[in-house]
């Protein structure tokens, strides 16, 4: 790099957890609802209500915070975070705050591009806490009116705090593709982040060379980043304007306090945003309405035991084990825990892990991109699931098809080709019956043998030059036995010919 | 002989048997509210017809044979703090005026079940934050035994009704000893109950690691009666024990064999008035008459027990009070006079050429929240939301908050020492009888030491019930407190019932005019 700085990142990711109902009542958690619809006298902050936690977040955070490698304490208590808004209906936000559900931790992560080698990105903390509603600020009617929408109001959400371990924004997108990923394969979080359910706060500054030594910047959070390419964005932003700025203001760390930015992916530039009224000082209480949550060695066993093979495991089993290379090996485990879960079965059930991987990250993975389909869609649409391609890799090994043929076939149940038939494909179709109505049978050896001894009597000229090593004019033989029987496998004529040449 | 002049256990007997009706017995209780709650004002409100048609339809289902419940036509009043599904729950504050709660608070869903008829809302100081009622944001109440002096607080008006005769059972709530001083106050029975015996749920919070409803009564064995109603597990409140509850009213009689009782020096010391100290002394020798054993303890954390409270429960206060903040229900200040008031500071600040201060001018949403808390809270609840916020504001949480956490431990070990030795601690409820109205209102500080036998049961999370046990030559009751291990309300009640055999101080009713 030839940046005069370093860049030092670390991310505040907030994922809401996929809970039927809310942390502390028994209200609905579904995204879209009309507006304080959701809501009961506890999440609207009622006198005299009580919380009583929901089990089923606290083991959805233990899930992933075993799967981050973070310390599980046997001790973990619940804070009232204290400030005033509008969205905040008790006036504090129930969280965690000096003993959190976990700490300590990490996340391996690998380039793709393999710009940089794998690495360990810190986890600080993982906590649990609760939602504020929603204020949305009408200024286009020029009276500036505010609305409160607490329907998400007490809804689960898990604080993963890093270590300002990232060094780019590359890296940043990177932790966070992966986090995502390892969030989707525990089925802790949709991860949707245009509804919310992931949300990504950034602190980042520079540390720069002088020829006084290393300085660091002051740091700066920036919200407010809808997408991971937003938030790639916003960081190189950042840290060119960080640099701009220290060049003409000369501030460190220490110097101001804090920044917070917005940033406007449109424009492509973030903004100071007005820090939130005496945000500095939270007044943390344990919550006297809260019981502490203990958590036994066994229960954490428990957990670990039931996370099943995460990304980088299943990375590494594919790379080692199937002998796939590191890029395919990410490609298909990045797809998510349905894709991988049909690839292991197409290859265990064929028996040929790199060709089941060639189908499945060139062939399947083709159309689910066109159709956007998930690979479940692919399946109920196309019928083609894990047995039938393994059937179809079989068939090609067993030389009852060529490779082209077995194209053919998967082709036309996708509708990739529109193969004219005397009888329509059906999604129920195995391999068998759709090679028998496509006629993709493969020709008799000896009825080959036959024919290819034909065209050589026939072709004299063709002969003679194959005879004088111009074994290029094979190709017109080939076209002919095509033209005979669409079912031959040009290679085979190819093969045929030229030994009986040469008897 | 009127109905009302008997024990709460002999008016369901009575209307158990069929000799009395609830209809009759309400009726009673509304009519004696009309004579004096004029003069006493024990009541915020009263709801005569609900309270009939409750008692009209308990009546009809006696008579048709239906099952009923344990309180089956007693009437209850209720402290305004604890919420009910449609009606006005006020905690005798200015900023919950006119909030009606959408939901039932689990005491109260426990009274409807047992089939009591809840006759009325009865005073308090606000939001529980007192010793004399006189914090309401109403009306004051004044103590039956004398007009002129206070029934204690902050249940001052749960006391004051069931001295007076105006209802025979009432529940309040007791943070610091909001039961139990009043009730020594006002001549009656009133007991706290272990933290976590009754569910919270619905008590609109004052200091949530020290709240506690509880009954007050004319006897134990009436206190026996409620407390059995309203203890119990509850899902809703995390804080409630799952511990059995035993049928108070049905041991009550059972008495005590050997008890041993302790009396700490702390409790007889500097501070304590000589009428309630000859008092508990000859309260003791009655015990001893009945085979009680005395044994001399120590509860040296004791004295830091008021710097302890007045720590952690306005800290609690301080957070359980922000939502009172006039967006989403409550009382909110007056809007348009809000804005006007902005834009004439704003104008004047522009004409003074201020740029600074102008920069530093209110939102209207923050001048919101600041006119709607000073203008909705009184001076008490204002004074404990500043200590506590105060106290729990970076840089001084360790030196208070923590600190005070730490003590209130010592305080709690103190008694598990004591209750080595001992069964039942006794002392006074109440280092004097009632003050006059308006004695200690520009004296906070004693005020404060009014809770000093009082908060420790709270601090340690004990049952504490205080019964009277004799008068001032003013002719002002005198309470003593007995205390007792977590969840051992029953030997409370039962050592409480022994001595209310051998006296009658209980039975005396006072004379309002």
């Amino acid at each position: 790099m030839s940046n005069p700085y370093q860049i030092i990142i670390g991310l505040e990711v907030h994922v809401q957890l996929a809970t039927e109902s809310k942390l502390f009542c028994r209200c609905a958690t579904t995204f879209g609802a009309e507006p304080n619809t959701q809501t009961c006298p506890l999440c609207i902050g009622m006198p005299g209500t009580l919380p009583v936690m929901n089990r089923r977040a606290f083991e959805l955070s233990l899930r992933t915070a075993v799967a981050l490698n973070c310390d599980i304490p046997r001790f973990t208590k619940w804070d009232r975070k204290q400030y005033h808004y509008p969205d905040l209906p008790k006036g504090y936000q129930i969280s965690q705050f000096d003993l959190p559900m976990s700490s300590g931790g990490y996340l391996e992560i690998r380039d793709p591009q393999g710009q940089f080698e794998t690495k360990r990105v810190g986890i600080i903390r993982a906590h649990l806490e609760e939602d504020a509603g929603k204020s949305t600020h009408d200024e286009k009617t020029g009276k500036a009116d505010s609305r409160i929408d607490l329907n998400r109001t007490g809804t689960p959400l898990l604080e993963i705090v890093s270590e300002p371990d990232l060094r780019s924004p590359e890296e940043a997108k990177v932790y966070l593709t992966e986090l995502k990923l390892l969030l989707t394969y525990l089925g802790v979080s949709d991860c949707n982040m245009q509804e919310g359910s992931l949300r990504v706060d950034a602190n980042v500054n520079l540390h720069i060379d002088t020829p006084e030594g290393t300085i660091a910047t002051p740091i700066v959070e920036v919200k407010n980043m809808n997408s991971f390419r937003a938030v790639e964005r916003a960081l190189a932003y950042d840290a060119k304007r960080q640099y701009d700025e220290w060049q003409q203001t000369g501030q460190k760390l220490g110097d101001v306090p804090k920044q917070t930015r917005g940033w406007d992916d449109e424009a492509g530039v973030s903004r100071p945003q007005r820090s939130k009224e005496e945000s500095s000082d939270y007044r943390y209480l344990p919550d006297p309405d809260l019981l502490p949550v203990t958590v036994t060695e066994n229960e954490v066993e428990d957990v670990r035991a039931s996370l099943g093979e995460l990304p980088a495991a299943l990375r590494e089993r594919l790379i080692t084990d199937f002998g796939l290379s590191p890029y395919n090996a990410g490609v298909l485990v990045n797809q998510g825990r349905e894709l991988i879960d049909y690839y292991l079965t197409v290859a265990k059930v064929s028996g040929d892990a790199k060709t089941a991987c060639n189908w499945v990250t060139q062939d399947v993975l083709r159309v689910l991109r066109k159709r956007d389909y998930t690979i479940l869609q692919f399946v109920e649409k196309t019928g083609i699931d894990a047995d039938w391609l393994a059937a179809l890799i079989e068939n090609v090994r067993n030389k009852k098809l060529t490779k082209d043929q077995a194209q053919q076939a998967f082709d036309a149940m996708t509708g990739h080709v529109v193969v004219s038939v005397v009888q329509p494909l059906g999604l129920k179709d195995s391999v068998e019956v759709v090679i028998e109505k496509l006629g993709l049978k493969q020709v008799d050896e000896t009825e080959l043998l036959a024919l290819c001894q034909e065209l050589l009597d026939k072709n004299p000229k063709i002969v003679s030059d194959l005879r004088g090593g111009k074994h290029q004019a094979v190709g017109a033989l080939i076209g002919q036995a095509k033209q005979r029987n669409a079912n031959v496998d040009p290679g085979r004529v190819r093969e045929i010919c030229l030994n009986l040449i040469q008897q | 002989m009127s109905a009302i002049s008997l024990t709460a256990t002999q008016q369901l007997e009575r209307l158990e048997s069929g000799q009395l009706a609830s209809v009759e017995l309400t009726q009673a209780y509304l009519d004696r509210i009309k004579e004096v709650d004029g003069q006493v004002g024990a009541f915020l409100r009263v709801d005569a017809e609900a309270a009939l048609a409750t008692a009209a339809k308990i009546d009809e289902q006696r008579a048709s044979g239906k099952p009923l419940g344990r309180l089956a036509g007693l009437p209850v009043s209720v402290k305004d703090v604890l919420c009910m599904h449609g009606e006005m729950t006020t905690c005798g504050s200015k900023i919950l005026e006119n909030f009606r709660s959408p939901y039932d608070a689990t005491a109260i869903a426990r009274l409807k079940a047992a089939d009591a008829v809840l006759i009325g809302r009865t005073n308090m100081d606000e939001f529980a934050m007192g010793g004399s009622t006189e914090n309401s944001a109403f009306h004051c109440t004044h103590n039956p035994w004398n007009l002129d002096c206070s029934p204690g607080g902050s249940s001052g008006g749960a006391a004051a009704c069931v001295a007076a005769s105006m209802a025979p059972l009432s529940v309040g709530t007791d943070t610091g000893g909001s039961i139990r001083q009043p009730a020594a106050f006002c001549g009656v029975t009133g007991m706290k109950p272990t933290y976590g015996r009754v569910s919270r749920y619905g008590l609109v919070a004052f200091a949530s690691s020290l709240d506690q409803v509880g009954p007050l009564a004319r006897t134990a064995a009436d206190a026996a009666l409620l407390l059995e109603v309203l203890a119990g597990h509850d899902p809703n409140d995390s804080t409630s024990a799952d511990v059995p509850v035993p049928r108070y009213a049905e041991t009550i009689a059972k008495p005590l064999q050997g008890l041993r009782i302790g009396l700490a020096g702390e409790h007889f010391s500097e501070g304590l008035s000589a009428e309630t100290e000859s008092a508990l002394r000859e309260a003791v020798r009655v015990f001893e008459s009945l085979g009680g054993k005395v044994h001399d303890i120590s509860l040296p954390h004791s004295k830091y027990g008021i710097a302890t409270y007045y720590i952690i429960a306005p800290s609690e206060a301080s957070s359980n009070l922000a939502r009172y903040d006039g967006v989403h229900y409550g009382y909110r200040t007056d809007e348009q006079q809000l804005i006007a008031e902005l834009s004439a500071e704003r104008k004047q600040l522009t004409e003074a050429d201020d740029p600074h201060t102008l920069d530093r001018l209110d939102t209207t949403l923050v001048r919101m929240y600041r006119k709607t808390r000073s203008e909705g809270f009184g001076p008490e609840v204002k004074r404990r939301i500043m200590l506590g916020t105060y106290a729990l504001s970076a840089g001084y949480y360790d030196a208070y908050y923590l600190k005070a956490l730490k003590v209130r431990r010592l305080i709690h070990n103190d008694f598990v020492e004591a209750f080595k030795q001992v069964d039942v601690i006794l002392g006074p409820t109440s280092p004097v009888p009632a003050f006059k109205l308006g004695e200690k209102l520009q004296d906070p500080l004693s005020m404060y030491l009014v809770d000093l036998y009082t908060v420790s049961a709270n601090l340690a999370g004990i049952p504490g019930i205080s019964i009277p046990c004799g008068q001032s030559p003013e002719g002002l009751p005198i309470g003593l407190q007995l205390q007792a291990p977590a969840f051992e309300e029953e030997r409370l009640l039962r050592a409480s019932h022994m001595f209310q055999q051998a006296t009658d101080w209980h039975q005396k009713v006072p004379e309002i005019s």
